[in-house]
């Protein structure tokens, strides 16, 4: 019966390895294995042997059937995986064939200069303001220390609707109305993006509105060198580590000291080329020491508080850091334009 | 202003500073040099020469045969130039010069005869137009008689010159002068300033007998002197005082005029020279204009005067107008004899105002308005005097007859070297504090550790503690403050929440695919009427307008961000960039008041117009043009974001197309529109299909009250079901959908539309609309029966409510 046995294995083993489809495989598991397969024909003659021979021939037949079986699993795997390769090389796709477009919109590229500069700033201790662009002529010159006749405020460069109101020239009477909400009481720092508007006349350089932030720190013993120390973590942050700033003294009638602040020309590094018009130096924003009127006239007591103010304008920012050359371009809205900076 | 350095040499040590090295301190210091200009480029052994004899070149019309005597030799010339003649003093090029172009003087045989050497003109020598006097444009350059021969041209051509333009900000009208230079430039370097001569030789003839001054008004004019100069003789000035001028901007014109417009430019004080025969009279008074007086001024224009400009007059007839312009009827000319001469201090916002009307801007003019210095009114008077008797001849009568209530006081401001250095953030010692007070030629007391400053009159711009911390700051050089970071009271930065959710709308629409636009607050009287949304028409604004628009394009604040929007859109059509779609934030200005007192409401509009094709991908032939549903989807989408719940209903809208637009509300508050554009607009605009949205981002922002908590996830199974209704064409599916929402709630959790069919099988004006209704009941496993309920009850009160039956 051992030999039967063994025959059986050897058979079915040499069946196994010739056969190559799953369905044959499966026809060679029932005529072995199966109810009426041969080796459990041969297991049903057990009965017949005596109690010595059983469990050895019990144990031979456990190895046949476990080989058998094994050697089927083994081979359905095979033959399955072959299948499976088939399936896919039949799918297979042509890659390099376009993809269905996703839209893709994005912010203007002012917008992104000036959430730029918002997220350095609140990173500092800034609260984000904003006012009204229809101005009082109050607010926007009398308490920034520019009385009625001053020769900086002309009819002619400001868009007025009446005598008191106009399109407001700057984001600076945000400054008056941030102190004014804050009644001389406490410190604060803050800063103001929005559209301003001046009356010029719309060319590469010029336009008439545009955008400014403004920001101001108000508190006691504010210094010049903490306005040189801001400004330069933000010159540095927001045009590269390897740029420098210089401050130079300036005149705004709402801060004294006041200051203009350059960059170093990120081409010559402050050598002096052609981008720079030799100079080595590009003018980025005006800043200073907040005036003690100004101060004064915003309920805050410039004996006991000093302040620090500045002023910026993210279409030269924007000019600056990408190389647009027409100012136009932030508001003829060109989607060609557009799309050259609506990337993350 | 326009600083010649070799005239700055003559008040300032400037030796070994280069002009570039100058240029560089003093913009540092807070004055931006803008540009340096050198007036000649270089050249080298040119020399004058003397023009021994000049004859006409024997084989040539147009040359002349020259001989020069150049000091150590002399030299036959050929000179083509028209003006050359015996008896010049003419710049001489000798064989070996080189001239600027790198070009090099040889001997050479013009037609046949030697020449040695070049008689040049000043552009020959590299010498700008506008350093050129008039007479000397077209051909040489002819030296005064006492020109050395033989030497260099270069000192007196002042050739090697550099001028650094001043770009002053206002408060440093100290720096329209020469002497205000020379103190800021001495501050810099440390270097004393050498105050010109203002000695005069008085004749025993007495001013006062020749003129008398009477003055109006004492506030516009606080200080009027009156010199009086006789038998000067009108002739050219000194070359170096041309040069001077011409490097200052100026033309000379004859030695009287030169003299005060050297004196202006000397000392920041405007004068004016009078003819003094002209006058006709013995008194000068200054007084307010009459209304409609008439003055020629020495430009030779007519001036219609009013009581607010100031006038010069002879007693009768006005003869100046203060401050800006002479008249021509006491103008000096090539026969004037006798000069009264006025050094004046006259107000500034008179002259402002006078300058505004008569449009009229001088030098003297622009140094009155910005404010001059009182203590140098009288002293730029003596200097001119001492330059009429050197240079003109004039005999100086003795005495300045004048009219002085002028307040010449020094402010004093009081500093400490606690504050300031408090203020700046630094560590400056009292000594170097005082150091710089005298660097900058200010007085001061000083006690310690305080300084009492009296700043000088030259600079008004100094007033307060502020102003003197600014000056110490600047010349102890802003480059060695520190950097500090604040160290006050802690302040959490941040947005707002208005701000915060704008960021989140923003982001939202760009996701879908839409660009940010920018575009003008100020719209055009075409366009301020258009696309104005109900809730806004509603509050009947009244349209803003510019008191002095700059064109009829932008007059008008918006009322709605579409119309130019919508331009924008235009103009990428007309570029060939037809798939667009746009969004913007900006406000509209809302006011009843048809003349403005108080600003108007500024609302945040949320703006969009899309056009062309909303996707394609050709190859898979899928092709979406933007319709309504695109639009209305991304708004959805946007309230689902903002878990605020929008509601459309059908509207009709000028300039909107009357079956393709809706009104948005969220409750029972209009919130905007959104739909197609009429095709007369678009026509009108040169636009194609068009769709847009506008929506109050204002009253969305203020609904916001997202505050997520978690709600349980649902553990029984939900069960769906679909209904087909058929319904009459002008039943708005929505309002169906409703409608089972209502009657089949709180099982039925969501409703969406799944079909839309017209067309066979249907009768005619029917259309079919199917539903997909969700049942979930959080409590437990739903049952057939309650299910099987509802439906029928969705059933029955719909077909009742909208005329609907159940297709089959």
């Amino acid at each position: 019966m051992q030999e039967q046995l063994k025959a059986i294995q050897q058979e079915a083993l040499a069946n196994i390895q010739e056969v190559n489809n799953l369905k044959e495989l499966q026809a060679i598991k029932v005529s072995y294995l199966g109810k009426k397969g041969s080796l459990t024909q041969v297991l049903r003659g057990m009965g017949k042997l005596s109690p010595e021979e059983r469990p050895i021939v019990g144990e031979v037949a456990n190895q046949v059937r476990e080989t058998i079986t094994s050697a089927i699993d083994e081979k359905n795997t095979v033959l399955e995986n072959a299948a499976l390769e088939e399936k896919l090389q039949a799918e297979a796709i042509d890659v390099t064939l376009p993809g269905r477009p996703t839209k893709v919109g994005g912010p203007h590229l002012l917008t992104k200069v000036i959430e730029e500069i918002e997220d350095l700033f609140i990173g500092l201790g800034f609260e984000v303001r904003e006012g009204p662009e229809v101005e009082t002529d109050y607010f926007n010159f009398e308490a920034l220390n520019l009385p009625k006749n001053h020769p900086a405020r002309d009819m002619q460069d400001s868009f007025y609707i009446t005598n008191e109101l106009l399109l407001r020239t700057h984001t600076s009477p945000v400054q008056a109305r941030t102190m004014k909400e804050y009644k001389g009481e406490k410190g604060f720092k803050m800063i103001c993006p929005g559209r301003v508007y001046r009356r010029d006349t719309d060319d590469a350089t010029h336009s008439h509105q545009f955008t400014q932030i403004e920001g101001l720190y108000v508190d006691k013993d504010v210094k010049m060198s903490d306005l040189k120390g801001v400004l330069n973590l933000f010159a540095k942050k927001m045009f590269g580590e390897d740029r420098d700033i210089r401050l130079r003294p300036s005149f705004f009638p709402f801060t004294e000291p006041s200051v203009e602040m350059d960059i170093s020309c990120k081409v010559c590094h402050g050598n002096g080329c052609s981008v720079c018009k030799g100079t080595g130096w590009i003018e980025i924003l005006g800043a200073g020491m907040v005036h003690p009127n100004v101060l004064e006239m915003g309920g805050y007591d410039p004996k006991v508080y000093s302040g620090f103010a500045f002023g910026m304008g993210p279409e030269r920012i924007a000019m600056l850091k990408y190389g647009v050359n027409d100012i136009r371009q932030f508001y003829l809205n060109d989607s060609r334009f557009l799309k050259q900076f609506h990337q993350a | 202003m326009l600083v010649s350095l070799n005239w700055l040499k003559e008040y300032v040590d400037i030796d070994g500073v280069s002009p570039e090295e100058l240029a560089d301190k003093v913009t540092r210091s807070g004055i931006e040099v803008d540009n340096i200009e050198y007036v000649a480029e270089k050249s080298s052994n040119v020399v004058i020469g003397f023009v021994e004899s000049c004859e006409k070149h024997p084989n040539a019309d147009k040359l002349n045969l020259c001989q020069v005597d150049v000091g150590e030799e002399k030299l036959q010339i050929i000179c083509g130039a028209p003006n050359v003649r015996q008896g010049q003093k003419v710049a001489v090029a000798k064989p070996g010069a080189v001239l600027p172009g790198n070009f090099k003087i040889k001997r050479a045989k013009l037609r046949g005869i030697e020449s040695n050497g070049m008689i040049c003109s000043l552009q020959e020598l590299g010498f700008d137009e506008k350093h050129i006097a008039k007479e000397y444009a077209e051909g040489i350059f002819v030296f005064p008689n006492d020109a050395p021969v033989g030497e260099s041209v270069e000192p007196l051509l002042n050739s090697s010159d550099a001028i650094l333009e001043f770009d002053l900000t206002p408060n440093r009208a100290d720096c329209l002068s020469m002497l205000g230079v020379a103190y800021e430039v001495g501050a810099l370097l440390e270097k004393p300033v050498k105050l010109p001569s203002e000695e005069v030789t008085s004749t025993e003839e007495k001013a006062a007998d020749y003129i008398s001054v009477k003055v109006e008004d004492e506030n516009l004019n606080p200080y009027y002197g009156a010199f009086v100069i006789k038998d000067v003789e009108i002739t050219t000035s000194p070359l170096w005082m041309q040069n001077y001028l011409l490097a200052a901007g100026i033309r000379p014109i004859n030695n009287v005029v030169d003299i005060t417009n050297y004196v202006l430019l000397e000392y920041g004080q405007p004068l004016h020279a009078f003819d003094y025969d002209r006058l006709n009279s013995k008194e000068i008074v200054v007084r307010s204009a009459k209304q409609d007086e008439k003055l020629v001024t020495l430009d030779d224009v007519e001036r219609t005067l009013n009581p607010e400009n100031l006038v010069i007059t002879n007693g009768e007839e006005p003869v100046a107008l203060a401050g800006v312009m002479g008249g021509a009827n006491s103008e000096v000319t090539i026969a004037t004899k006798n000069i009264l001469l006025e050094a004046a201090y006259f107000d500034s916002v008179s002259i402002r105002k006078t300058v505004k009307a008569t449009g009229l801007r001088s030098e003297a003019s622009t140094r009155y308005e910005k404010g001059i210095d009182p203590n140098r009114v009288k002293r730029a008077g003596i200097r001119a005097c001492h330059l009429l008797e050197k240079y003109a001849g004039g005999k100086v009568l003795s005495g300045v007859v004048e009219y002085d209530v002028l307040d010449r006081s020094e402010k004093e401001v009081d500093i400490d070297t606690d504050t300031i250095n408090n203020r700046l953030g630094t560590n400056i010692s009292s000594d170097e504090i005082g150091n710089i007070l005298n660097r900058l030629q200010f007085n001061f007391d000083r006690n310690e550790h305080h300084f009492k400053v009296f700043a000088p009159t030259r600079r008004g711009d100094i007033t307060i503690f502020e102003d003197m911390l600014e000056e110490v700051a600047r010349i102890f050089g802003y480059d060695n403050l520190p950097y500090t970071l604040p160290t006050g009271s802690a302040t959490a930065g941040g947005l707002t929440k208005s701000q915060l959710l704008r960021r989140a709308v923003k982001s939202y629409l760009e996701g879908v695919g839409l660009l940010e636009t920018r575009t003008y607050s100020l719209t055009s009287e075409t366009y301020i009427q258009k696309l104005i949304s109900n809730e806004i028409k509603d509050l009947n604004p009244e349209p803003i307008s510019l008191a002095m628009p700059m064109s009829e394009e932008h007059k008008y604040l918006r009322l709605s961000v579409l119309p130019e929007l919508l331009k924008s859109i235009s103009y990428n059509l007309a570029r060939n960039q037809y798939n667009l779609g746009y969004y913007e934030i900006g406000s509209i200005f809302i006011t009843n008041e048809k003349e403005l007192t108080k600003q108007p409401n500024e609302q945040l509009r949320l703006s969009g117009a899309l056009t062309g094709k909303w996707f394609e991908h050709p190859w898979q032939m899928e092709n979406k043009k933007v319709d309504f549903y695109v639009v209305k989807g991304i708004v959805e989408g946007l309230f689902e974001h903002l878990e605020l719940p929008i509601t459309f209903k059908q509207v009709q809208l000028p300039d909107m197309h009357p079956g393709r637009t809706a009104s948005l509300w969220l409750g029972d508050k209009e919130i905007g529109f959104m739909g197609q554009l009429h095709p007369a607009l678009e026509k009108e605009m040169d636009l194609k299909e068009t769709y847009v949205f506008d929506i109050n981002l204002e009253v969305v922002l203020q609904a916001h009250h997202h505050e997520p908590s978690y709600t349980q996830i649902p553990r029984y199974p939900s069960v769906t079901r679909d209904i087909a209704f058929v319904l009459d064409q002008e039943v708005h599916a929505g309002d169906v959908q409703v409608a089972i929402a209502k009657m089949g709630a709180p099982l039925v959790k969501q409703v969406n539309v799944f079909d839309l069919y017209t067309g066979e099988n249907l009768p005619d004006g029917k259309k079919s609309v199917a539903y997909n209704l969700l049942y979930q009941d959080p409590e437990k496993t739903l049952v057939d029966e309650e299910v099987e309920k509802s439906y029928q009850e969705i059933i029955e009160s719909v077909s009742k409510q909208f005329n609907a039956y159940v297709r089959s």
